[in-house]
């Protein structure tokens, strides 16, 4: 269990986020510089804030009014670094065995066997970092961050720069760490596909403070606000205005994309407020005759996945279509259904 | 032909190339890694023996060391002997002619370890002296034994400083740099060419060792 509610101040930027992480997941999410990293870097003891506090497991690494901060050396973070930091002059089972130091001789042995048995690196122990594979990097590099038993993972854009095979075998070897291991894990990326697939938790960083946070399945249900919307992608989110509210069948009528539709049930609008909503594209339907709720499209571009089709008609309309029924449709004029049932309001701020 | 200066030269070299090593690849790490009032006039000192004009330089020396200076008294009173016009005055001169380029050389590798590996060593408990001795030394071997290489022809060539401080006499304090300058002047051309040649081979070849170990 992890504690962390830490400021600190760049000029022109200013990290403050509060958070706790238990065993599990936890994803920090967000663009470039929101200051993912920093949370990460402050956390391992590699950047010092300028006040707060934080608290591993019943120990204090860190607390700005106490004058308490532990070095990196007594942190017992792991650290998973984005280029690996295997140091190149030393051989794999040395990178292990050095992170090892504090312990008796045979002891240090024993767990270096263990973790390089463990990681599928037993063959490849002799080599030095540059005559291995990315993927014998990225597990070595995990595996020495695990030596020492830390009381935390952190993993720092770990997938970054890899190619697909490479990033599914990461999310698998994580995927197990997380159920091996009792220790929170941190991963830290800008990825939306990584952050549904691995995180029990995501914590939404934007400039940097934390913005929204919740589990995939609830931030995929309702993002809350049009900035998290966005930054998790994949949304289409519209401007609408309120014209009736009809609290007693829950629904209401919008003006939406030029014209009047049925809405969901909206709590506290009121008729002529201008309000923000959202949609995924696997729950809009393209049709082919004009009707309720239905828009005319014009095709922009489609995307082919193996299942589905992602068809783009501009105007976020933006509709994921199965493949079967795609090849049923392409031929004839577009309409795009839009199901008021799955329309959810959003904050046009996010919520800090 | 009297082989004398050579061996003192290169004794001279060796022991300023050793001692600038030690105190070059400290001061290099202190300027790299810490913040500290006066770090910019430390820098400016360690630059100026590669500015200065040697004799200048050689008559700071003798302020400092000479026979009546502070420090000169103390090491007559501990060794029976005045410091000046010895072997171990010039090197004294060659390891400050020797030590800028090794701390130059050194804080610059040093800087450009990637911060990751020394982050990783942190984290993985390595104390500051391990992780300096473990990681960040042998990261920056080469171009610190490039630099080691190119100390020591500097410290095998100086005239100046130690002409200054550790004088002109043969069998004692003569190196090969101030033999040569003797030779030329006493028409012993003989003695002359032999000793530019050697020096030369000598030179050359510790300036090809250093660049290869540049390159790679």
């Amino acid at each position: 269990m992890i504690k962390v509610s830490i400021v600190k101040r760049y000029p022109g930027f200013r990290l403050e986020v509060a958070f706790e992480a238990a065993p599990g997941v936890t994803v920090l999410y967000g663009p470039s510089g929101a200051g993912k990293s920093l949370t990460l870097d402050s956390i391992a003891g590699f950047v010092l804030p300028d006040s707060g506090r934080i608290l591993l497991d019943d120990r204090i690494l860190f607390d700005g009014a106490a004058n308490v901060n532990l070095p990196p050396q007594k942190r017992t973070c792991g650290y998973v670094f984005q280029s690996y930091a295997l140091f190149p002059h030393m051989t794999l089972r040395d990178n292990l065995a050095f992170a090892g130091d504090g312990l008796p001789r045979l002891e240090r042995h024993r767990r270096t066997a263990e973790h390089l048995d463990r990681f599928k690196l037993t063959e490849v122990a002799a080599k030095y970092p540059h005559e291995l594979s990315g993927g014998q990097k990225q597990r070595g590099s995990i595996a020495r961050a695990l030596i020492a038993d830390p009381r935390i993972l952190l993993l720092d854009e770990p997938a970054r720069g890899l190619d697909i095979a490479l990033r599914t075998d990461l999310h698998d070897l994580i995927r197990e760490l997380r159920s091996s291991l009792k220790v929170p894990i941190i991963l830290v990326t800008h990825d939306p596909e990584e952050c549904f697939a691995l995180g029990d938790r995501i914590l939404i960083y934007e400039a940097g403070k934390i913005i929204h946070t919740g589990s995939p399945t609830d931030l995929l249900a309702n993002p809350g606000s049009v900035p998290v919307a966005r930054l998790l992608g994949g949304f289409n989110i519209y401007d609408a205005e309120v014209i009736a509210l009809d609290p007693a069948r829950q629904t209401s009528r919008l003006r939406m994309l030029g014209q009047e539709m049925d809405g969901p049930h909206l709590k506290g609008c009121f008729r002529g407020d201008r309000i923000a909503l959202c949609i995924r594209p696997e729950e809009l339907r393209v049709v082919a005759l004009p009707g309720d709720n239905r828009v005319r499209a014009d095709l922009r571009r489609t995307v082919d996945r193996t299942q589905w089709v992602r068809a783009d008609f501009g105007n976020e309309l933006v509709v994921d279509v199965p493949r079967d029924a795609w090849n049923g449709l392409k031929e004839s004029a577009m309409w795009v259904e839009i199901p008021a049932g799955n329309l959810r309001q959003l904050n046009k701020e996010s919520a800090t | 032909m009297d082989w004398f200066p050579l061996w003192l030269s290169l004794k001279v070299a060796a022991s300023a190339t050793a001692i600038s090593l030690v105190a070059g690849i400290w001061l290099a790490w202190v300027l790299a890694n810490r913040q500290f009032a006066g770090k910019n006039l430390v820098d400016a000192l360690t630059t100026l023996p590669l500015a200065l004009p040697p004799t200048v330089l050689g008559y700071y020396l003798l302020v400092v060391i000479g026979r009546s200076s502070w420090l000169g008294k103390a090491w007559e009173a501990a060794t029976g002997s005045p410091l000046v016009f010895t072997w171990k005055a010039a090197v004294i001169a060659s390891t400050l002619h020797a030590i800028p380029l090794l701390v130059k050389s050194s804080r610059a590798a040093l800087e450009n370890v990637d911060k990751a590996y020394e982050r990783a060593g942190r984290s993985l408990g390595a104390s500051e002296w391990r992780l300096f001795w473990r990681v960040s030394l042998p990261l920056v071997r080469k171009p610190v034994a490039a630099a080691t290489a190119l100390a020591f022809a500097r410290s095998l060539g100086d005239f100046g400083a130690t002409l200054m401080v550790a004088g002109d006499i043969p069998g004692r304090t003569q190196t090969a740099a101030i033999a040569i300058y003797d030779a030329v002047e006493s028409g012993n051309t003989l003695l002359a060419r032999t000793l530019v040649i050697v020096i030369s081979i000598v030179t050359a070849a510790i300036v090809y060792l250093a660049n290869r170990l540049e390159e790679r």
